[in-house]
């Protein structure tokens, strides 16, 4: 079961990291710092095209021992970061990007609210529904 | 109608009654909500209402005048005693009680009403029988509610300067003081009553009433009426503590009340906005009420948030944008973060702006909060942007039903909205606390009908965007296809559709077909025109494209409207597609098909229609071939018109140089331009081939490989443009071919002119099919033709250049020695 999504500035500072496992919370965090060096690699290589959805989903970054990370990154360099269990095999690509297109769709309907600015850490409490509910599917 | 005498304090009492009946301050009542309202919560059976009304004047006047108003109110104070009604009673009976009225309470807006109530029992009532006080309890009540009735005191107090007892305040900023004294029996009773209605709508009323005077309190604090109506309002919701009240029915500790609620309305300052908004923080803490519809907005409230709205964007129907949003919002000193859900909960459509609904909502989410209400996880059915409309309306019933009591009032005291009195106390909190927030406008309680929103407006959707017209594939619409027919129909009659017809399915099998050119022999045709039109959404290719396949399908399903090739794709491209186009137009659907996608419908007979065509894609060629630099071509079409009559010769020749042609024609693969032979060629297989033969033989020597495909292309080009007019002229020009083909040659004119009697004499309907065949055979022998002659000439130019590259060898050999010296 999906174990965490983490959503990252352009800057590289943490708008907004949730996960499951409550215990190894930490493990989550360090997974999702070291998957962004990969995903500099990635966007840096994808420079040409723009705009495109497919560009925007990097894929697996790497798999670990224990996790898959998946990655995606917005036109505006806000990452997204899936880290799902390994075992959880049963998740294919496509749920993956569907999962990526909802969170989205869910953070541009927080960036739309002219209460949010661009920066803060994501208080929205209907893009945490929309995580919640993304976490717990899949089980 | 006796004159009246009353007590001092039934005069004080009766005062204040009408003033608070009075919302127009008219000095008269008319059988407005109020008036019934009152009479209602004098809880007497309603016949009894109606002939007090008919007693007092007020039926004959058809309002209620001061007089009659007291009147009423006497005789109402006669029947609660229990006495007949009658006009002698009126004076006659001697030590009559105040009438009592109840305020129907429900619990849900014990909250409301609760503030209402202190006030109230701040003895603005003249409280002349402790009896019918019940204030104790009320008062406690009321303590919370301080404010509001201290704010109603004020008004009241305007209302009647004496009363000093019972109207505590000499002026609405102090309230407090005079309240004290007087526990309002009246209210007390009001109170009690009122908790025993169960309906409610007494309770409405009052609370409404009350609601209303707050709010109209603030807004004009000299508004002394709708103190007085706060009063009465505050008094009918008492909270559930209404059974204390009862008890305190016999006791009136108003003074231990009274002092209670001196520092409430103390508090209060001029404004009742304080009153209101301690009033509605008691309010909140008291309302535990279930939250049956706590998110309704009242018919006041929509109206002030209407106003607001406006105040921020004119129109109605426009949106709010979000940053305006939030410095509006902003204004209210909720934290951000609570904005921040209160947008996400409001902004139903998720636009970044509101509308006037989510306006609404917003506002009214904002208010909630403001009085201490969670913010719900979703937004409220009442509030969505459609159901807002609904609520509306519904409470529009409401009110009605109330005897046109004003509505808002009456739904705010409704039970099943206990935020609702609070929300309404908290509207003068707001306004206070705010102070760049408006006052509340006046109360629109006489208003039944609220504002219907468009629910239409409010989802702005921005998914509507509109879509722009994405230029579908170049697939020829039944319409085109239909034209066509109807054009070739009556351009020619020896041409049976089938011919053409059969033409498209050979297109299909034929290479890949070049739409674009297709599409520019389509444009060839007079019937074209109305293809482009109709493809102007359409890329220009691929109208052009579209009109020829569209031409070929007419038969049958050409082949997918491929895109523009990328040679095509250039803007002389277009040219050449439409020379294509006409070329293809020319009714050679195998050879266009392929080359180009001239769809050309392939019309009148091959023969007939390849002369015509083919002059036309030789000015269509000219045109794409200038386009493309290859404008040699352009001097040929003239000349290559005369070559329309060769096509006829042509066909026969083309016909058996078909194969070879059209062998030809494929393994040109050089850029656009042979490939514009190549459609030329195919497109006009058998009329073309006439024509292509001659510009390239014509252009061979003089011109590059390219011009002289150009020229070919657009010679075959050229008869396919206009198709029906080609049909037209072969017709005509059958006679004229016949004469041309002699010219050419036996052998082809025989060929030809065998085909063109044959075509007439067949019917259509029948030799439809023959028809097409041999036309397509026709075609495609000539395009073959036409490519064979195209090649030999290419390759003629090839050795040429090779001729000359050896030269240039050989002299940069010589140089080389010396250059590196």
């Amino acid at each position: 079961w999906r174990v965490g999504i983490a959503v990252i500035a352009k800057e590289n500072y943490p708008l907004y990291i949730r996960s499951v496992a409550s215990q190894s919370e930490l493990k989550f965090h360090y997974t999702v710092h070291t998957s962004l060096d990969v995903v500099e690699e990635k966007i840096s290589a994808v420079g040409k095209s723009l705009g495109d959805q497919r560009e925007l989903y990097l894929g697996l970054l790497y798999p670990t021992e224990d996790y898959k990370v998946y990655g995606y990154v917005t036109n505006s360099k806000v990452k997204f970061v899936i880290v799902v269990d390994s075992s959880n095999t049963s998740l294919r690509d496509n749920e993956i990007r569907s999962m990526f297109r909802k969170l989205h769709n869910s953070f541009t309907d927080v960036m739309c609210n002219p209460f949010h600015n661009p920066g803060d850490p994501i208080q929205s409490k209907a893009f945490d529904g929309i995580v919640s509910g993304m976490m717990v599917q899949t089980g | 109608m006796e004159s009246l005498t009353l007590s001092d304090v039934e005069q004080k009492y009766y005062s204040d009654l009408f003033v608070y009946c009075d919302t127009d301050n008219t000095k008269k009542v008319a059988s407005n909500g109020r008036v019934l309202d009152l009479f209602r919560a004098a809880q007497l059976p309603s016949e009894v209402v109606l002939q007090i009304t008919e007693l007092c004047g007020a039926t004959r006047l058809g309002h209620f005048g001061r007089s009659q108003f007291y009147i009423a109110l006497r005789l109402i104070a006669v029947a609660q005693a229990g006495l007949p009604l009658r006009v002698e009673s009126l004076n006659s009976v001697k030590d009559l009680p105040l009438p009592r009225f109840v305020v129907g309470k429900n619990e849900a807006e014990a909250k409301h009403a609760a503030l209402y109530q202190d006030t109230d029992s701040q003895g603005l009532y003249p409280a002349p029988g402790a009896a019918l006080i019940p204030r104790p309890p009320g008062r406690g009540h009321q303590n919370k509610k301080g404010p509001p009735s201290s704010a109603s005191l004020p008004v009241h107090e305007v209302v009647q300067p004496q009363a000093p007892s019972i109207e505590p305040q000499p002026e609405p900023t102090s309230p407090v003081v005079s309240p004290h004294q007087s526990p309002p029996t009246s209210p007390a009773s009001w109170r009690k009553h009122k908790r025993q209605h169960s309906g409610g709508n007494a309770e409405r009323q009052p609370v409404a009433a009350s609601a209303g005077a707050v709010w109209t309190h603030f807004r004009e604090p000299q508004s002394v009426p709708v103190t007085g109506d706060g009063m009465w309002s505050s008094h009918s919701p008492p909270p559930p503590s209404q059974e204390s009240w009862v008890s305190f029915t016999a006791d009136t500790p108003p003074s231990s009340t009274l002092p209670a609620m001196h520092p409430s309305s103390v508090q209060e300052s001029t404004t009742i906005r304080t009153l209101a908004s301690a009033a509605t923080t008691n309010e909140i803490q008291r309302q535990s009420s279930a939250y049956d519809d706590p998110w309704k907005i009242t018919d006041e409230q929509r109206q002030y948030y209407i106003n607001q709205f406006k105040t921020i964007q004119p129109d109605l129907t426009g949106f709010i944008p979000g940053s305006a949003a939030k410095e509006f919002f902003t204004k209210s000193k909720l934290p951000i973060l609570e904005l921040s859900h209160i947008w996400e909960l409001s902004d139903f459509d998720k636009d970044g702006a509101l509308t006037l609904d989510e306006f609404c909502a917003a506002f009214h989410l904002v208010v909630a909060r403001k009085n201490g209400y969670d913010l719900p996880e979703k937004l409220p059915e009442s509030l969505m942007p459609k159901l807002i409309d609904l609520d509306d309306s519904a409470e529009v019933p409401e009110p009605a039903a109330d005897v046109g009591f004003s509505s808002s009032p009456v739904e705010v005291t409704t039970n099943k909205s206990p935020s609702m009195p609070s929300l309404n106390q908290a509207w003068p909190e707001m306004n206070q606390s705010n102070e760049q927030w408006e006052t509340f406008s006046e109360r629109s309680s006489s208003s039944q009908t609220l504002t219907q929103f468009d629910s239409n407006i409010a989802p702005a959707d921005p998914d509507t965007a509109i879509v722009h017209p994405v230029p579908i594939r170049m697939t020829p619409s039944k319409i085109h296809m239909q034209e066509m027919e109807l054009k070739r129909t009556g351009s020619e009659h020896n041409h049976p559709t089938s011919p053409l017809l059969a033409k498209p399915p050979e297109l299909p099998e034929e290479t890949a077909i070049k739409f674009v050119a297709a599409n520019t022999v389509g444009e060839g045709y007079s019937s074209s025109d109305s293809f482009t039109s109709d493809q102007e959404p359409i890329t220009r290719q691929r109208s052009q494209s579209g009109t020829s396949p569209e031409a070929l399908k007419v038969v049958a399903p050409p082949p997918p409207p491929p895109r523009p090739h990328p040679s095509h794709s250039r803007s002389s491209s277009l040219d050449m597609n439409r020379t294509f186009a006409a070329t293809s137009a020319s009714g050679q659907p195998q050879a266009s098909a392929i080359a180009y996608p001239p769809a050309v419908p392939p019309r009148p007979l091959p023969t007939q229609t390849s002369v015509p065509l083919s002059g036309h894609r030789v000015e269509a060629e000219g045109v794409a071939g200038s386009g493309a630099g290859l404008t040699t071509t352009s001097p040929q079409q003239i000349p290559q018109q005369p070559n329309f009559a060769d096509f006829s010769q042509f066909k026969a020749f083309a016909a058996s140089e078909q194969p070879v042609s059209l062998q030809e024609g494929d393994k040109h693969s050089e850029g656009g331009q042979l490939v514009v032979v190549d459609l030329c060629a195919q497109g006009e297989k058998s009329l073309e081939v006439a024509a292509p033969l001659r510009s390239v033989k014509s252009d061979g020597p003089a011109d590059e490989r390219p011009a002289a495909s150009v020229s070919s292309c657009k010679v075959s080009s050229g008869p396919l443009a206009p198709p029906p007019k080609p049909i037209r002229r072969r017709l005509k020009s059958e006679d004229e071919l016949r004469p041309e083909d002699e010219q050419h040659g036996p052998q082809k004119s025989n060929v030809t002119a065998a085909v063109l009697a044959a075509q007439p004499s067949i019917p259509r309907s029948v030799g439809k099919d023959k028809k097409a065949i041999q036309a397509s055979i026709r075609r495609n022998k000539e395009t073959n033709t036409v490519l064979a002659r195209l090649n030999s000439e290419l390759q003629q130019q090839l050795k040429d250049l090779l001729e000359e590259r050896i030269s240039l060898e050989v002299q940069l050999e010589q140089l080389r020695p010396f250059s590196h010296l």
